[in-house]
C-alpha cells in the first residue's frame, strides 16, 4: 500500500491540440475509499489508466511513496483494476483465474492455493470456485475480476471503472456494499469512476470531482453537497441541481431582479486576493443555492412567479420564474402554491454562493439594515 | 371498411416466398434430383436406359481407385487445414494493428485471394518448373534439391499443398485478423495488469475469442481443399500417375470424360454426402468444446 501522487500529470491523445487531462497535481492518500465523478468523456478513465501505467502521461510524473513510476509498466506497479465490463479468461475456471495473476508471477504453488482460497473465502466465491467463470451472473463475474486484483497482497491500490454498469440495478446496492466491507476488511486503497452520483456519494470516504480533465473539486460527501466550489459540483450533484441565478453586486449587496438578496461576503480564499480586503468587487455574479434550501413565501425578498408543481410523493419541487430565470425550490409534500402565483424567494445565509467564471467567490450574507432599498 | 381475413394475407407471404423457391428448384434441387435420377439407372443412350437400384453406390463405395482418391483426398485436407489454420493464425497475429502498415499488409495478404483459380494454377505450373520457373529452378539449382513435380509424386504432391497454403492460408488471416480486431482494449489491459506473457496473452484472451471465425475458417478451407478440381487439374493434371488425382478430379474424368454419368451420379452423391457429415462433426466438436 502506498500514497498515489500525481505531479502535474496531464494527457494528450492527439499530440497536444486537445487535453483529456489537464495538469493535475493530487495525491489519493493510502488506503482510503474515492470515488471519480464526473460526466462521460470528462478524463475520469484516463486518470485512472493513468495510475495504473496503461497511459504513460503526456507531462507530468506519478509517485507511488516518492518513488517514481511514471515509466514503470502496468506489470510492475501492484495495481488492480476492474473495467466497464467484466473482463475474464472466459475458457477458464473461477479457480484458475484468480490464480492466473499468481501464476504469471512464478509464485509457488502452495502460496498461489493460499492466497486463490484466502481471497475467495473473503468475496464469498467458494462456491463457485471450480466452475467456468462464463457461467456466472455479471455481478459474480466483477467480482471475480476483483478478486484477480486482490489476490495479489502487496497491491497499492484496487482501481474499478465503473465497474456496475453491467450489474442488474437490484444487485448493485448489495455490491457496491460489498465493496465497502471488502475496503474495510482489507484497507486497500479504492478509487471508483463513476458518473453517477449516488454510487459515489454512498462509495467513497471522500468523492473527487472532474470536469473536461480538471479535477474541480474533491471533498467528503456532505461537503460537496453543502459547500460546492464550483459551478458544476453544484448542479452536477443534486436532484435537481444547483439553482444558478444572475445577479449583480453593487456597494456589496447582491441585488437580483431589483430585489435586494443579501451582502455579498468574500470566501477567505478570494478575500486575500482583494486589495480592500473587504469587499468583493462590484459586478455581475452567479447566485447558487440549491433547491433544498429555496425558501418560499411573502415578502421580503426576490420577487417571482410560480411557473409550474412537481408532485413528486415524498415531497414537492415547486418551478418559478425570477425575470425569465428559472429557480426550483423543494418542498414538503403538497404545497399550496399553483402556477401564475407571486411569490417571494428568500436565499438563507451559509447556503448560497455567489460565483464568478463558474468559480465560487463568495457567499450570499444577512442584509445589515444599510444596503436594504 | 371491412379488414382483410388475417388468412388470406398469410397465404398472401407464399407469393412472397415464391421466387426464391423457383430460383432454389432451377439451381439446386432439380439438378440435384437429375444426379439422383442417374444414380440409379445405367444410361446407354438418351432413349435407353435400365433402372439398377443401388449397384452403382456399391460399385463406387467399392473400386479401388475411388478409395485412394478418398484417402489422398482426406489426406489433403488435414494437411492443408493442419498448415494453413496455425500459419493464418500466426500471420493474423503478427499484423500491424494501428498506423499505416495496416492497409499495406492487408493488400499484400489479400492478394493471392484476388487471383483465379485457373490462373493460380498457371502460375504455379511454371514457377515450380525446374528449368524456367523461378522457384522450381531455386529449389532443384540454389539448394541442390532433386526437385521434378512432373516426374516425382512427392515433389507433385508438395507443389500442390504449397500453392493451396499460398493461395488460401491469407483467407484464413483475414478471418483471424478481423477477429484479433473485435477483442475489446481492456482485455489486454487486464492481461498487462496481471503480468501475462505474449504467450499467455495469446492463449488466454486472443485464442478463445477466435474460436468463431476460426470455426468459419476451418470449415471453409475444409470444404474448398476437400473439392479442390482446378489447380492440380492445371498444375498436374492429376499426374504423376494418380499421385493428384484428387476425388473432384476422379468424378469429372468419369462424368465427362467418360460420359458414365450412372457411376458418377452415385460416386457424387456420396462424395456430397462425405462432406456434409464431415462437416457437420467439425461443427459439432467446435461449438461443444466451446461451452
Amino acid at each position: 500500500m502506498a500514497d498515489i501522487r500525481l505531479e502535474g500529470v496531464a494527457h494528450s491523445y492527439d499530440g497536444g491540440r486537445t487535453w483529456a487531462l489537464r495538469p493535475t497535481t493530487w495525491t489519493w492518500r493510502s488506503g482510503r475509499a474515492y470515488a471519480l465523478l464526473g460526466p462521460s468523456g470528462c478524463g475520469k478513465t484516463t486518470l485512472l489508466n493513468i495510475i495504473s501505467g496503461l497511459l504513460t502521461p503526456t507531462e507530468g510524473r506519478v509517485l507511488f511513496d516518492g518513488r517514481d513510476v511514471t515509466g514503470v509498466p502496468t506489470a510492475g506497479r501492484d495495481i488492480a483494476q476492474v473495467f466497464q465490463f467484466p473482463v475474464l479468461y472466459e475458457e477458464m475456471s473461477v479457480y484458475d483465474n484468480l490464480a492466473f495473476p499468481l501464476r504469471n508471477r512464478r509464485r509457488p504453488k502452495q502460496e498461489i492455493d493460499r492466497r486463490v482460497r484466502e481471497v475467495s473465502r473473503l468475496l464469498g466465491l467458494d462456491p463457485v470456485l471450480g466452475r467456468r467463470s462464463r457461467r456466472l451472473d455479471p455481478g459474480r463475474q466483477q467480482i471475480v475480476c476483483l478478486g484477480r486484483g486482490l489476490v495479489r497482497h502487496e497491491v497499492a491500490a484496487v482501481l474499478l471503472d465503473e465497474p456496475l454498469t453491467v450489474v442488474d440495478p437490484a444487485l448493485k446496492w448489495t455490491l457496491r456494499s460489498k465493496l465497502k466491507e471488502i475496503h474495510r476488511d482489507t484497507g486497500h486503497t479504492l478509487i471508483y469512476v463513476t458518473h453517477d452520483q449516488t454510487e459515489a456519494l454512498t462509495f467513497a470516504d471522500e468523492v473527487v470531482v472532474v470536469n473536461e480533465g480538471a479535477i474541480v473539486q474533491a471533498g467528503e460527501p456532505a461537503e460537496l453537497f453543502l459547500s460546492p466550489a464550483h459551478e458544476f459540483v453544484g448542479h452536477f450533484i443534486g436532484s435537481p441541481g444547483m439553482n444558478m441565478l444572475p445577479a449583480e453586486i453593487a456597494g456589496g449587496v447582491v441585488r437580483v431582479a431589483g430585489a435586494d438578496a443579501g451582502a455579498a461576503l468574500p470566501d477567505t480564499a478570494a478575500q486575500a486576493a482583494l486589495a480592500d480586503g473587504e469587499k468583493l468587487p462590484p459586478g455581475p455574479v452567479r447566485i447558487g443555492v440549491r433547491p433544498e434550501f429555496v425558501e418560499l413565501g411573502a415578502a421580503p425578498g426576490v420577487p417571482a412567479r410560480v411557473s409550474g408543481v412537481d408532485r413528486m410523493g415524498a415531497y414537492d419541487l415547486v418551478h418559478a420564474l425570477v425575470g425569465e430565470h428559472p429557480v426550483v425550490a423543494r418542498t414538503e409534500a403538497g404545497t399550496a402554491y399553483e402556477p401564475g402565483a407571486a411569490v417571494c424567494l428568500r436565499f438563507p445565509p451559509e447556503r448560497a454562493f455567489l460565483f464568478r467564471d463558474q468559480v465560487r467567490c463568495g457567499s450570499l450574507g444577512p442584509l445589515t439594515g444599510k444596503g436594504a432599498a | 371498411m371491412t379488414r382483410p381475413d388475417p388468412r388470406r394475407r398469410a397465404n398472401r407471404a407464399w407469393l412472397l416466398v415464391l421466387p426464391v423457391v423457383v430460383s432454389v428448384a432451377f439451381t439446386a434441387v432439380i439438378p440435384l434430383m437429375t444426379v439422383v435420377n442417374f444414380s440409379v439407372q445405367d444410361v446407354f443412350s438418351p432413349t435407353d436406359r435400365v433402372f439398377v437400384g443401388l449397384d452403382w453406390f456399391y460399385e463406387a463405395v467399392r473400386r479401388p481407385e475411388n478409395r485412394e482418391a478418398f484417402v489422398r483426398t482426406l489426406l489433403f485436407s488435414a494437411q492443408v487445414l493442419l498448415v494453413e489454420i496455425p500459419l493464418g493464425v500466426a500471420i493474423a497475429v503478427a499484423m500491424p494493428r494501428r498506423g499505416v502498415w495496416v492497409s499495406v499488409a492487408l493488400v499484400l495478404v489479400a492478394l493471392p485471394l484476388l487471383i483465379p483459380w485457373n490462373v493460380v494454377g498457371t502460375i504455379w505450373q511454371i514457377f515450380a518448373r525446374p528449368d524456367i520457373g523461378l522457384g522450381g529452378w531455386t529449389v532443384a539449382n540454389l539448394l541442390g534439391v532433386d526437385y521434378n513435380y512432373t516426374l516425382d509424386s512427392t515433389d507433385a504432391w508438395i507443389t500442390i499443398l504449397v500453392m493451396d497454403v499460398w493461395h488460401w492460408t491469407p483467407l484464413v488471416a483475414l478471418l483471424a485478423y478481423a477477429g484479433l480486431r473485435s477483442i475489446p482494449q481492456p482485455y489486454f489491459q487486464a492481461a498487462q495488469i496481471d503480468g501475462a506473457s505474449a504467450w499467455a496473452t495469446f492463449r488466454h484472451i486472443q485464442l478463445p475469442r477466435l474460436r468463431g471465425v476460426l470455426t468459419i475458417a476451418i470449415l471453409l478451407r475444409f470444404m474448398d481443399s476437400f473439392m479442390i478440381y482446378t489447380e492440380p487439374f492445371v498444375v498436374t493434371g492429376g499426374g504423376p500417375g494418380n499421385a493428384t488425382t484428387f476425388l473432384s478430379i476422379l468424378l469429372s474424368k468419369m462424368a465427362v470424360g467418360q460420359f458414365d454419368v450412372g457411376p458418377a451420379g452415385a460416386f457424387s452423391l456420396i462424395y456430397f454426402l462425405v462432406v456434409q457429415i464431415l462437416c457437420y462433426v467439425f461443427f459439432t466438436a467446435l461449438t461443444r468444446s466451446g461451452r
